[in-house]
């Protein structure tokens, strides 16, 4: 394909022509998308991807996920990478081997094409990273004012082997909550950024496809009952989904929850809860009791469960509450979030 | 960090609470009202009233500000703000209050009204320099923690000769709220409190010397405490120590931050910007004489009540609502029929519920689960 004049990708900026169907769009999707999530599928230009089912049998699980973050440049990370990351980990919490992505963007007009060039090869990295490949996509402009620079939606679709059964209405009194790591390093990464709030922190957002670990935890403990990404609304909010879905409690231990002192030096400053503080490549896992140990030695010697900890348990609760036992030694209840804690960051 | 773990330290807790344990009389009740929000928010969400001995009782009292911010106040905000065409900025607390009509400033924003959230004073005086086009009202609540930045954006308000900026004043006076809850009971020797915690940033601006008069007059103890989980247990032991010795003297638990004197220079800018309102309606307790500040005439330009001629009406508090009752700590949250069912912190009736300082709310949030019999047991 050749064109008269090159894609700025300097100082061009989205117009509303790269929206329209015509050659200025054609020329952003060759210049840019196929470019850099260059593959088999995406060179077709087709709409719509055909691919081979890996051999075997197992269900096709499929998740999607829009962003909308702000900033869209974050320390540790950006909104292309997150969409990735986020969509990829949606698929590997219900138990799957996320095969491929599908990716839409809504671009405002007006958006300098240098930075969607930087969010579309951050995509492209952390696609590449996780081996799981951008196989279509749709473009949209909308009018300067009514975007925010640019939303991505991203789908992945995957395959759950047999035997694998993630349900958290199989969670039962007495079985495990485990987490990955440090939580609330995302949420706080992204609050230092933001106006009026600026702070120096030296923390990243934790951003990250963690479908290697969550497989490495399916295959050393097939039983596992629950997975989930604690994302939007932190732990807290996971955990209360598991409890309502469950229809039992949660008791959980406030010293074994990790927290990194940074991170609960800058929730204190903000008032926040580090709790409820969003997280982008941690996992919250519940099994049964027995195994909780042996899921604790397989998550710690993987590099993205390094700091896991086993941090509660289910309990008998028709009420389907979640409380915690503070380092003080007294219970309080982890509620679910009321309105925000603060303007949405994730 | 290490300023936090240190007043976070469990086995200290432990320790406190076991010394508690032993000086606490058998027999005799310890009632204290922690006047602040704050402080009924660190009790609920470290479980504090787990490590307390039976006999001590914590109430909550009036101090949090979204609480006692009247129905009347809120209706004022959001006529300006829909009617009057400014752009009115808020704390993001009062957002959530509800007004007459089914109204809050949220609902209000939702409906067009250019209401927007601020972290602080300073934003609205960002907002007004960068809108010279249009009237920007500051919805000015609080203690006297958060009235002497009010004053200062007044003042450079003044200094830059702003001209579409101004300040709904509703900032309200501790010492007079304290006072007002022991004569609302009648005979002062009737009442049912035993000692108070007392307010901490509050008295980092006022000192504590204006509590002396206060636990003189009314026999009643005052321990100025840190918001820490340990400042407030190691205040609770100082009240209990006091009670049983027949003391009734202010203490200061929260030496680090507070001095008798208090920050003389944020008491001078107050004093510069404003006066003493005789009459202040509060959500919850009525009318309180000499309980709040208003803007002085030198400053007339940049007081949105001047400036648009408001009047306050008085609104009766939602009829099911016990906020008056527990604002001046007669009742517990629980007490309430509407408690967790018609009202909670996403529906709130009463102000209570709103922030996460004000009783019902604290008590939602962190504490409602031991209301409910629980078969729950850890299992091993
Ligand atoms: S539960 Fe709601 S209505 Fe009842 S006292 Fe508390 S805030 Fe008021």
């Amino acid at each position: 394909m050749s064109y008269t004049r090159p894609l700025d990708l300097k100082h061009g900026r989205v117009d509303l022509s790269h929206g329209s169907g015509g050659r200025a769009m054609a020329q952003l999707i060759h210049d840019l998308f196929v470019r850099h999530f260059d593959n088999d599928y995406l060179r077709a230009q087709n709409d719509g991807a055909c691919f081979p089912l890996p051999a075997g049998t197992g269900r096709m699980v499929m998740a999607t996920d829009s962003h909308v973050v702000s900033p869209l440049f974050f320390p540790g990370g950006d909104i292309g990478c997150l969409s990735v990351h986020g969509t990829i980990n949606d698929v590997a919490m219900a138990g799957g081997k996320p095969l491929y992505l599908a990716a839409g963007f809504i671009l405002e007009e007006g958006f300098p094409l240098a930075d969607l060039q930087r969010i579309v090869v951050s995509m492209a990295e952390a696609a590449r990273e996780a081996d799981v490949p951008i196989v279509t996509g749709d473009t949209k402009v909308v009018e300067q004012g009514k975007g925010d620079g640019v939303f991505i939606t991203t789908t992945g679709i995957g395959v759950v082997p047999d035997g694998i059964l993630l349900d958290p209405r199989r969670i039962q009194p007495g079985d495990r909550i485990l987490v990955s790591g440090y939580l609330g390093d995302h949420g706080v990464a992204i609050m230092s950024l933001r106006e009026n709030l600026s702070f120096d922190t030296a923390i990243k957002s934790d951003t990250a496809a963690i479908h290697g670990l969550a497989a490495d935890m399916l295959a050393a403990v097939p039983g596992l009952r629950a997975l989930r990404d604690p994302t939007r609304g932190g732990l807290a909010a996971v955990l209360n989904e598991f409890a309502s879905a469950a229809g039992c409690g949660i008791v959980i231990r406030e010293k074994a929850v990790p927290v990194r002192d940074e991170v609960a030096a800058a929730c204190e400053l903000l008032g926040l809860d580090p709790l409820y503080v969003a997280n982008e490549g941690k996992l919250v896992a519940v099994c049964p009791a027995e195994d909780a140990e042996h899921l604790l030695d397989v998550m710690r010697s993987h590099p993205q469960g390094r700091d896991a900890a086993i941090i509660g348990e289910a309990i008998v609760d028709p009420n389907g509450f979640v409380q915690m036992e503070t380092t003080f030694g007294g219970r309080r209840m982890v509620d679910w979030l009321t309105g925000e804690q603060l303007p949405r960051i994730c | 960090m290490k300023y936090i773990d240190e007043f976070r330290d469990g086995d200290i807790a432990r320790k406190l609470a076991a010394t508690l344990a032993t000086e606490v009389q058998p027999g005799r009740s310890y009632r204290l009202m922690e006047f602040c929000g704050g402080h009924t928010h660190a009790i609920s969400r470290y479980g504090l009233l787990d490590l307390l001995p039976p006999g001590v009782q914590m109430i909550h009292g009036p101090g949090c500000p979204v609480c006692v911010l009247p129905i009347g106040r809120i209706d004022s905000a959001i006529e300006l703000a829909r009617d009057k065409g400014v752009i009115l900025c808020t704390y993001a607390d009062t957002l959530r209050v509800p007004a007459s009509g089914g109204l809050s400033l949220m609902r209000a924003k939702a409906q067009g009204a250019d209401v927007r959230m601020v972290y602080s004073c300073d934003d609205a005086l960002r907002i007004a320099r960068e809108h010279p086009d249009r009237e920007v009202v500051f919805f000015g609540i609080g203690f006297e923690t958060t009235t002497p930045m009010t004053a200062v954006v007044i003042q450079q308000a003044a200094a830059l000769g702003l001209t579409n900026f101004s300040v709904f004043c509703n900032h309200v006076l501790t010492p007079a709220a304290m006072v007002h809850i022991m004569e609302s009971e009648g005979d002062p020797s009737r009442v049912a409190l035993d000692g108070f915690v007392g307010p901490a940033h509050v008295s980092t601006v006022i000192g504590y010397g204006p509590y002396e008069g206060f636990a003189q007059h009314y026999r009643k103890p005052v321990v100025i405490a840190g918001f820490e989980p340990l400042d407030v247990l190691q205040s609770i032991l100082m009240l209990v120590r006091q009670i049983n010795e027949g003391r009734a003297i202010v203490e200061n638990e929260f030496t680090r931050a507070v001095t008798r004197e208090g920050n003389r220079k944020a008491q001078a800018r107050v004093a510069e910007v404003f006066e003493l309102r005789e009459c202040f309606d509060w959500r919850g307790l009525g009318e309180v004489p000499d309980s709040a500040l208003r803007i002085r005439a030198e400053y007339a330009t940049y007081d949105a009540e001047r400036r648009y001629g408001m009047a306050y009406r008085q609104v009766p508090d939602p009829k099911a609502c016990e906020c008056a009752a527990i604002l001046r700590g007669h009742k517990h949250p629980r007490d309430c029929k509407v408690f967790g069912t018609v009202c909670t912190p996403d529906h709130p009736i009463g102000a209570c519920m709103v922030s996460s300082e004000g009783a019902c709310a604290a008590h939602y949030t962190y504490g409602r689960f031991k209301e409910i019999p629980l078969r729950a047991e850890v299992s091993a």
